[in-house]
């Protein structure tokens, strides 16, 4: 049997005397679409800043594909086939949609830091880029700044430079935070699409979305996961009801 | 899909423009005074490029490289002075690569600190490392000169095809041809895989990451790559004035290459390549005019950063693009109107200046001036009465005409808008 994609154990992040998130145990195997859902303050996009390498962890191990990676750096891990979009909209915000993406192709085609090579002329890359930004439908868009994009097209944009590198395991926070109805749709409708054969670890706070594209689901609580399992298991789940969907029901 | 071809018309058209401009320039004036002008324009355009590599193009703010152009200048220096011992076999057409050599090695020595952060971190240990540098030159006289600097002679033989060296004009040759061809690897540089991840990181360096990026890497390559660049820069002014002082690489020259790169614009390629001409312009032109040339300097940095903090190269953008859509006629009439207030202005401001420093000299027959042909005299009170009501009457025409000016450029951009759509 092959490794799991991604799996933590025993996953630890404190700041300061502040335990953020406690002993997480997780097994994502490859191509699965999972869900890490929970309430506001639950530690799931600090879990993900700890995977991604954002945060050193505290203690614990994580593995990808069965490599060790927990003290490797943000780009090290990239390299290694990992890649992951933010919830904050984090992209280059002075170079066009065309260079934004051409620039997330570049490491992965073996460019590296090269200045000996016209970057015009590396038509692999050009063809690449344009490709992601034909998926992320924004060919329209392409020799746009990407900082005149609409909230919904820098959104998909965040998605296509995460994904253009053709890494095989995806970590999405909170792709649809802020979206309308119809751009969430059209949003799950981009993820469904351009995560197909990959392995997809999501943060996710539209349960519409979360039920709709997860194979399975973690429910994240006070920084422990509380349940694992399919979504109808997750909707049935006693505990997760209680401190889960019991909370956010007070929310409401 | 094809390659994009290296040379387009159009682009071929603009580099052809500026080779004969550089190449034809020298034959415009037969005075010495131009020759030397115009070789300082081209060494500093190449040094303010290098500047740009770091500011505009990866977002790290130096304030001590003139440390690279600095010390290419002495090891190109030394390199001269061996050469004249015939120790070193070099022909003097090559030392300016040299000077790059030594700047790049001193990229890879002090980059290899500078660059493990950015922003704030990354100008504070700039400002530092500087700082040492220039103090150790004069802890070394051996290797810096000392006081007195090191001087040499670049006329190191009979030459080849009567290429010497001696004459001024074939020193400008050099530099330009130099200074082009410095220019075009810049310029060729930002395009490949490096330069733009290069702007990648300074967008965002955190994302860089993310995509697979070692934003350290990045900023240490294009600090090493600036750094022969300044290098070569400073083999350049070896070669041009014969002589080296420590003052190459003091805070000063740090700063006047900051200046060029802002007054410039920061924001396109050919910004600093303005910023150099002005700069260098204003300060060899105006110093033969007036003592008071380093406060003019400072005026014209201010009113850059406050009206155009995009730099010149913005405003010529800006209004090329008017151009093409043929809406810049229009703003004609307005920007005439305006001319007026702002040289009523401009010309108060200069009496002004003028006088207080001639009356600062304590010689109160040296506080004349004289303008076309009338005398003005600055101990009478009818002369500040005069200053003070035309700056005055200036300034409130200029309120009046600021907003008739911002309507058009209004009008003018609704129009670009439309016609784009």
């Amino acid at each position: 049997m092959t490794a799991p994609a991604l799996r933590l154990s025993g996953v630890c992040k404190s700041f300061g005397r502040t335990e953020i998130v406690r002993d997480v145990d997780l097994s994502v195997p490859r191509g699965e679409r999972h869900a890490i859902i929970g309430p506001n303050g639950a530690g799931k996009s600090t879990l993900f800043n700890l995977i991604s390498a954002r945060f050193p962890v505290s203690s614990g191990r994580i593995e990808l594909n069965g490599g060790d990676i927990t003290s490797l750096r943000a780009f090290e891990i990239n390299r290694r086939g990992l890649s992951r979009s933010f919830q904050i909209t984090n992209i280059f915000h002075n170079l066009t949609v065309f260079d934004n993406v051409r620039c997330a192709v570049l490491w992965s085609l073996g460019y590296r830091y090269s200045f000996w090579q016209r970057l015009s002329a590396l038509a692999d890359a050009s063809e690449r880029a344009d490709e992601v930004i034909q998926r992320i439908g924004l060919r329209r868009r392409r020799d746009t700044l990407a900082s005149t994009l609409t909230y919904a097209e820098q959104r998909a944009l965040e998605i296509g430079i995460t994904l253009a590198g053709g890494a095989e395991v995806v970590l999405l926070d909170e792709p649809t935070a802020g979206m309308s109805r119809s751009e969430t749709e059209e949003a799950v409708a981009l993820i469904r699409r351009v995560t197909e054969g990959k392995t997809l670890v999501m943060v996710e706070h539209d349960m519409g979305v979360v039920f709709g594209l997860a194979d399975r689901i973690s429910v994240l609580v006070y920084g422990r996961i509380i349940a694992t399992g399919t979504p109808d298991e997750i909707r049935g789940n006693p505990a997760v009801q209680e401190a889960y969907l019991g909370t956010s029901r007070a929310h409401a | 899909m094809k390659p994009a071809p290296v040379l387009t018309a159009s682009r071929l058209l603009s580099w052809g423009a500026y080779l004969a401009l550089i190449l034809v320039a020298p034959l415009l004036s037969r005075s010495g005074y131009w020759l030397s002008l115009l070789s300082q324009i081209a060494i500093m355009t190449v040094f303010a490029l290098s500047f740009n590599m770091l500011l505009g193009q990866t977002g790290l703010l130096s304030f001590g490289h003139a440390v690279y152009y600095g010390l290419g200048a002495m090891i190109t220096m030394h390199a001269l002075i061996a050469v004249n011992h015939h120790v070193l076999p070099i022909p003097v057409t090559l030392l300016p690569l040299v000077g790059g050599l030594g700047g790049l090695f001193f990229g890879v020595l002090l980059g290899y600190v500078t660059t493990r952060r950015a922003g704030t971190t990354f100008a504070m240990i700039s400002l530092g490392i500087g700082e040492m540098v220039a103090a150790s030159s004069l802890m070394f006289p051996a290797f810096s000169g000392g006081e007195g600097g090191l001087s040499s002679n670049r006329v190191t033989g009979k030459g080849w095809l009567g290429i010497t060296y001696g004459p001024q004009i074939q020193v400008y040759y050099l530099i330009a041809l130099w200074g082009f061809a410095c220019v075009v690897a810049m310029y060729a540089l930002a395009q490949t895989p490096l330069g733009r991840i290069a702007n990648a990181v300074r967008d965002n360096p955190e994302r860089a990451e993310f995509i697979g990026y070692n934003p350290q890497v990045v900023r240490f390559l294009m600090v090493v790559l600036a750094g022969f660049f300044a290098g070569v820069a400073g083999g350049l002014t070896a070669l041009n004035y014969e002589i080296v002082t420590s003052e190459s690489l003091h805070a000063y020259t740090s700063g006047l290459v900051i200046m060029m790169a802002f007054v410039g614009g920061v924001g396109y390629f050919f910004g600093p390549i303005l910023g150099a001409l002005l700069i260098t312009v204003l300060q060899m032109a105006v110093s033969s005019l007036t003592a008071a040339w380093l406060f003019y300097f400072g005026l014209l940095f201010l009113v850059v950063v406050l009206y155009a903090p995009g730099g010149v190269a913005s405003v010529v953008v800006e209004h090329r693009r008017l151009w093409h859509a043929g809406v810049l006629g229009r703003l004609a009439p307005a920007y005439l109107l305006a001319a007026v207030p702002v040289l009523l202005v401009g010309a108060g401001l200069v009496a002004v200046v003028e006088m207080v420093y001639r009356l600062m000299k304590e010689d109160a027959a040296s506080a004349h001036l004289r303008v076309f042909g009338f005398t003005l005299d600055a101990s009478r009170g009818l002369f500040w009465i005069a200053v003070a009501a035309a700056i005055a009457i200036g300034i409130l025409l200029l309120r009046k005409v600021a907003r008739t000016v911002s309507d058009e450029r209004h009008r003018a951009y609704a129009t670009l808008r439309q016609e784009r759509t």
